[in-house]
């Protein structure tokens, strides 16, 4: 900083030239021991036998290929992909719906975003119980709602078979195994976890759209503009850092996704049929429930890193290139 | 008339909105109200015939959640203040004085926002596993397992500096000159000007400790220890039968925050809608 000066006034006296690092200190010693030092040692981790606390003897790359080689972390990682595909465009599909009807002077606003941010502050465990109470297949609310339309119930939660290969099958379609898709049981985790982030995105959104310039309304509706015009040429394109964003945090947040799937399915957990599983909670499993193999935990942690690393690099890259204000 | 009739869609969209965001807490509420018979009505009934407040008090007393509930306090106020008192310092150093090395600290603790908590769980389980004091586990299973790192917080330290970059520098030199310390300085001056950011850093900060769940639920092992949402995750797994219970255990568990909501609703939007929203 050569243009200011080189000392602070605040910083006169004997004691100066450490003041900063006084004030630094409490902050820095916790940052640096209980952040800094295991996200390094992470990677280091990865390459020990480690049970439970106790680390033990170098391996090597062997946990990285044990890993590779594990169907079921091919599984979860599968999984994971359809719970992200399937949870950020219907939560900010749905988020963004309801910011755009939310905006125009709506009556009672303040209380429908009350009413919408409700389950951002609940607790994730108070949330997939009730929603699992709701999709219980005997007395659940799900079951008799889809029976009072004369349907038949469905088995949600413990439902394995794939919601391509369910809505098919009465065509009598029976689809390859690759084709069938999330499990029912998995799509209905997608459901209450988008639930309970709407109402942070719609906030987001809501922000994004109160900063779009008014004028830029009033020269489309005077050139004639209908609503579907306004929307493809004002608000989305200058609603763009925003909606992107939103969809970049929702997709990080839904690799790391861990409570509802924890609470909701299975026993065991990741069932039916291990189609709930996800990279985080086969982290758990594996770290931590089967014998707390930690090593091979780690290995786990770091491919999750890689990927939250590559889409964090990928969202700044694209903020820094093209996405601008008017 | 085209517009009247839009309009109609869009508040009738909006109510169903609103409608399928409350019904599954007044669906917690009205299961906590049934008895076993009710319980097992297919299909449920929409409200309880014969409420039975009774599943309160024995859900309350079924498993020690007033411990949990205390835990939960200590966790959470011990990290309020924690987090309020490093974050107010350091943010003050990074942004009234100037030293060598203050950038590269600055970006350093910036760059840690990046890593998301299930990569580092599995070291800091080991860390803290290997610390001395605490239990027989070291660290783990122990308060200071729950508190100590989470006891600064880096978006804080972002947030507090932002604001503090907003004073005009002016100020600084007034003071200096009226004699004042770099500490009278931060207590007179900075932190009386600074009182809605640091509500939002405590808000935040309540909150999501209040909600964490992964964390206390790898580093705790005893009743004594746990916090109230890995108290509510067991009584749910071990009761998973007894719906009653569950949904008044829910209710209660959730109770203190949604009250709290119900009078800062507007503070605590924007608190979290500030920072990162934890799962």
């Amino acid at each position: 900083m050569p243009d200011r000066e080189p000392v602070s006034p605040l910083q006169r006296g004997r004691w100066g030239p450490w003041m900063p690092w006084l004030f630094l200190a409490p902050a820095a010693l916790i940052i640096f021991t209980f952040r800094i030092l295991p996200i390094v040692s992470a990677l280091g981790v990865s390459f020990f036998d480690a049970s439970f606390g106790k680390v033990r003897g170098f391996v090597g790359l062997a946990q990285y290929q044990k890993l590779f080689a594990d169907p079921d972390f091919w599984q979860s990682m599968g999984n994971t992909l359809w719970f992200v595909a399937g949870s950020v465009p219907l939560s900010v599909g749905t988020s963004l719906l309801f910011a755009m009807m939310l905006r125009r002077g709506v009556r009672f606003l303040g209380l429908y975003r009350t009413i919408y941010f409700l389950p951002v502050v609940t607790s994730f465990v108070a949330v997939s119980m009730v929603w699992k109470l709701i999709f219980h297949e005997d007395v659940g609310l799900a079951n008799s709602v889809l029976r009072v339309f004369g349907g038949h119930g469905l088995h949600w939660l413990s439902e394995s078979t794939g919601i391509f290969e369910l809505a098919l099958a009465r065509f009598g379609v029976d689809l390859p195994t690759w084709a069938e898709g999330p499990s029912l049981a998995l799509v209905c985790v997608i459901i209450v976890s988008a639930w309970r982030g709407i109402g942070y995105n719609v906030v987001i959104f809501l922000a994004g759209l109160q900063n779009i310039p008014e004028h830029y309304y009033e020269a489309a509706r005077i050139d004639g503009a209908g609503r579907f015009g306004i929307f493809r040429n004002v608000t989305w394109p200058l609603l763009t850092p925003t909606t992107f964003y939103v969809v970049v945090m929702t997709m990080i947040l839904s690799f790391q996704v861990f409570a509802p799937i924890y609470l909701m399915t299975g026993p065991p957990v990741g069932g039916p049929l291990g189609t709930t599983s996800v990279i985080v909670y086969y982290l758990f499993e594996k770290g931590f429930d089967a014998g707390g193999n930690m090593g091979y935990a780690s290995a786990v942690a770091l491919v999750l890193f890689a990927i939250i690393l590559a889409l964090t690099l990928f969202q700044r890259k694209v903020v820094e290139k093209r996405v601008h204000y008017a | 008339m085209k517009s009247l009739r839009r309009n109609w869609a869009v508040h009738l969209m909006l109510v169903v909105g609103a409608i399928s965001f409350l019904l599954p807490f007044y669906w917690m509420l009205n299961t906590s109200l049934k008895g076993p018979t009710e319980l097992a009505l297919s299909p449920p009934s929409w409200w309880p015939a014969m409420p039975r407040f009774e599943n309160y008090p024995d859900a309350w007393h079924a498993v020690p959640f007033p411990r949990y509930f205390l835990n939960t306090i200590l966790v959470a106020g011990s990290i309020v203040v924690g987090v309020v008192v490093t974050s107010g310092l350091s943010a003050f150093a990074f942004s009234f004085f100037r030293f060598r090395g203050r950038e590269g600290m600055f970006n350093t603790f910036l760059s840690t926002m990046m890593v998301p908590e299930p990569v580092y769980i599995i070291s800091s389980y080991i860390l803290l596993f290997n610390l001395p004091g605490g239990g027989r586990d070291g660290w783990i299973d122990d308060y200071s397992a729950l508190i100590v790192p989470w006891l600064a917080h880096v978006f804080s330290i972002f947030l507090l500096r932002q604001h503090f970059l907003s004073f005009p520098p002016d100020l600084v030199d007034a003071a200096v000159i009226d004699g004042c310390g770099p500490v009278r300085f931060l207590f007179s001056m900075v932190l009386p000007l600074s009182k809605a950011a640091l509500t939002t850093v405590c808000l935040f900060t309540f909150i999501n400790t209040w909600n964490s769940f992964l964390w206390p639920l790898v580093m705790t092992n005893s009743d004594s220890i746990r916090p109230i949402q890995v108290g509510l995750a067991f009584f749910a797994s071990e009761q998973g039968t007894e719906h009653g219970l569950m949904m008044a255990a829910a209710v209660f568990s959730i109770a203190p925050l949604l009250i709290a909501y119900f009078f800062a609703q507007k503070q605590i939007i924007e608190s979290l809608t500030h920072t990162g929203l934890k799962g």
